[in-house]
């Protein structure tokens, strides 16, 4: 698979990083270096062999169903560049 | 038990200008799971609460901050499988589903797209007596809400709020096997009343605890015959989704409009494009959200903070241990215990507390008379009083004592009434208010007799006409009953005034 200028583009908007269009083929050439590492792994047999998922054998961390957080409103919304009454203010977005 | 056997309903056929179109239609339910907290942190998922108050900063994405599994949901989610009767799956896991929007501070939803913890299992869809539709379900898979966003506190600002991001959602996948817009309102309302019966997620539509997303494409009739034989989806018309709906009536009126704008612009010669729309119901049409469209492309891929779910068999026999008796089989239980009708039955389950609430006042011994009473009568005076079960002021014990009172002949029907609108209003124990206010039927026939008796002395003219025409003997019973304040066993009073006039 080949990145052409395009498709950088795409990725870079769709990941909301703003990229100038003069920048946009070395972008496409930086992905394709990565995607031709991916290919050479393609190269292993890894047929049969199960994803491997955690260095250290271990279960899913799970957390008993308890309120033990939240109600802090002040220091959730303190590195916000705009709230109002408790909420964050964001330019108006709508459907 | 009893074995019901159902018919498959007909697809409904909308008539276009030119041919006959059927439906075709799949839904993907968003339900909230019932927990305290939330998916993956300890924030409560409490609905009302002051705006961005229950939040942690795993919930606000805040940098280094990691999840992590809150137990319940997952057996809530499992729960809820064994429910739809569907295969739980020992292993599944999160995935990211990535796109930006400002009530999504993650800029990506943790999903499981490509192992869900619930696989296939279906719902039985009751649409009248007898006839009923099995829709099967794919799959369900956990994953979090967003948070809200409101638009119009300010002209130019929207504000958001996180105390819904992360709540724990479940996504309950059917297959296109839905033929018409009551199908459709049927299944969600089916799918509700299990998860209320299982617990699992309270079913607030209007707070958006369950939430549908349509699937509506039209093909000619035949067609659907041949994909449902081949798995074939070139058989079907293209679909279009119909987001994010929590009302039943919407649903219904939006698969319609949808419907009808797919056949014009086939018909027309043109073609369907496949994209997510938004139904307005005060213009009542779907329009295409094409903000929505642009996002399409979630990249998504394994959740690299999250290791697999991996659960064993014994923790899920556990839970099915504990699965309660579900509407189907309440229903038939019913049916079969107790001798409802159908309808009956389906309106005593329709909620779980109806269905305990009548049991209940089923114990005073008559199945049939407590079904009566609970639905004509009490159903019927919390209505008025926009009441529901559980602040019923007449507690089972209390309607099955009125009802048990019925069965001894102490009270008539009549005064049953007259006892409950009691009860109703002031409360108290019906056999003693029975007895403090004489309320008693009189079935001592000398009692009777002597009011026959006396009614015949003082209307001899009326005896004249009624041996003349022996229907005119009703008069003397209603006097009667008039005499002893409605309180003579009517049977004792009808046999006794016509062998005293010698009918």
């Amino acid at each position: 698979m080949s990145i052409d200028k395009d498709t950088a583009a795409r990725v870079a908007k769709l990941a909301r990083i703003k990229v100038e269009d003069d920048a946009l083929p070395a972008l496409a050439q930086e992905f394709n270096a990565i995607l031709g590492f991916i290919e050479e792994l393609n190269e292993v047999d890894v047929e049969g062999v199960e994803p491997m998922t955690s260095v250290t054998p271990q279960r899913l961390k799970r957390r008993v169903d308890g309120v033990t957080d939240g109600n802090q409103q002040e220091a959730v919304l303190k590195n916000a560049p705009d709230a109002r009454e408790g909420f964050f203010a964001v330019p108006k977005v709508v459907e | 038990m009893l074995d019901l056997t159902y018919k498959a309903p007909k697809p409904k056929v909308i008539a276009g200008m030119r041919d006959d179109w059927e439906l075709v239609i799949g839904m993907e339910i968003h339900a909230q799971i019932s927990s305290e907290a939330k998916l993956f942190s300890g924030a409560s998922t409490k609905f009302g609460n002051e705006p961005n108050s229950n939040v942690a900063f795993v919930d606000a994405a805040m940098p280094g901050m990691l999840p992590v599994i809150n137990e319940y949901c997952i057996e809530q989610a499992v729960r809820t499988g064994l429910g739809l009767k569907a295969e739980i799956n020992l292993f599944s896991a999160f995935d990211r589903k990535n796109y930006f929007y400002p009530d999504l501070p993650q800029g990506y939803q943790i999903s499981q797209l490509y192992h869900p913890i619930v696989g296939e299992g279906e719902v039985l869809v009751e649409l009248e007596e007898g006839v009923a539709r099995n829709v099967r379900i794919e799959r369900i898979h956990m994953e979090q809400d967003a948070g809200k966003s409101i638009h119009d506190m300010d002209p130019t600002m929207s504000f958001v709020d996180l105390n819904r991001t992360g709540v724990a959602l479940m996504e309950i996948v059917s297959r296109p096997d839905i033929r018409s817009p009551e199908e459709a309102a049927a299944f969600v309302g089916k799918l509700r009343q299990i998860l209320r019966y299982l617990d699992t997620c309270d079913g607030n539509m209007q707070n958006g605890n369950m939430r549908a997303d349509v699937n509506v494409s039209v093909c000619k009739p035949g067609q659907y015959e041949k994909f449902a034989e081949t798995g074939d989806f070139g058989h079907l018309g293209t679909r279009c989704e119909i987001k994010n709906m929590n009302s039943m009536r919407f649903i219904q009126a939006a698969i319609m409009v949808e419907a009808n704008r797919q056949i014009a612009i086939i018909e027309d010669g043109g073609k369907i494009d496949q994209e997510t729309r938004l139904y307005d119901p005060d213009k009542n049409e779907t329009r295409s959200m094409r903000s929505k469209e642009e996002a399409h492309d979630y990249r998504y891929f394994p959740c690299p903070d999250l290791l697999p779910l991996e659960i064993e068999q014994g923790w899920v026999d556990d839970i099915a241990a504990t699965l309660p008796e579900l509407p189907d089989a309440k229903k038939t239980r019913f049916m079969g215990d107790f001798g409802l009708s159908d309808y009956d039955a389906s309106v005593l389950t329709a909620e779980v507390e109806n269905a305990d609430f009548f049991e209940e006042v089923a114990k005073a011994g008559d199945g049939k008379l407590a079904a009566n009473w609970v639905i004509n009568e009490l159903f019927g005076r919390l209505k008025k009083d926009d009441k529901t079960i559980q602040d019923s002021p007449v507690n089972p014990g209390q309607l099955g004592g009125i009802i048990a009172l019925i069965k001894k002949g102490d009270i008539s029907g009549k005064i049953a009434k007259d006892l409950f609108e009691i009860v109703y209003t002031e409360g108290g124990d019906p056999a003693e208010i029975v007895e403090a206010r004489g309320m008693k039927q009189v079935t001592d026939t000398g009692a009777i007799e002597a009011a026959v008796d006396e009614i015949i002395a003082a209307n001899p003219a009326q005896v004249e006409k009624a041996q003349a025409n022996p229907k005119l003997a009703g008069w003397f019973v209603g006097q009667v009953m008039k005499a002893t304040g409605g309180k003579a066993n009517p049977a004792v009073v009808n046999q006794l005034v016509s062998k005293k006039l010698a009918l």
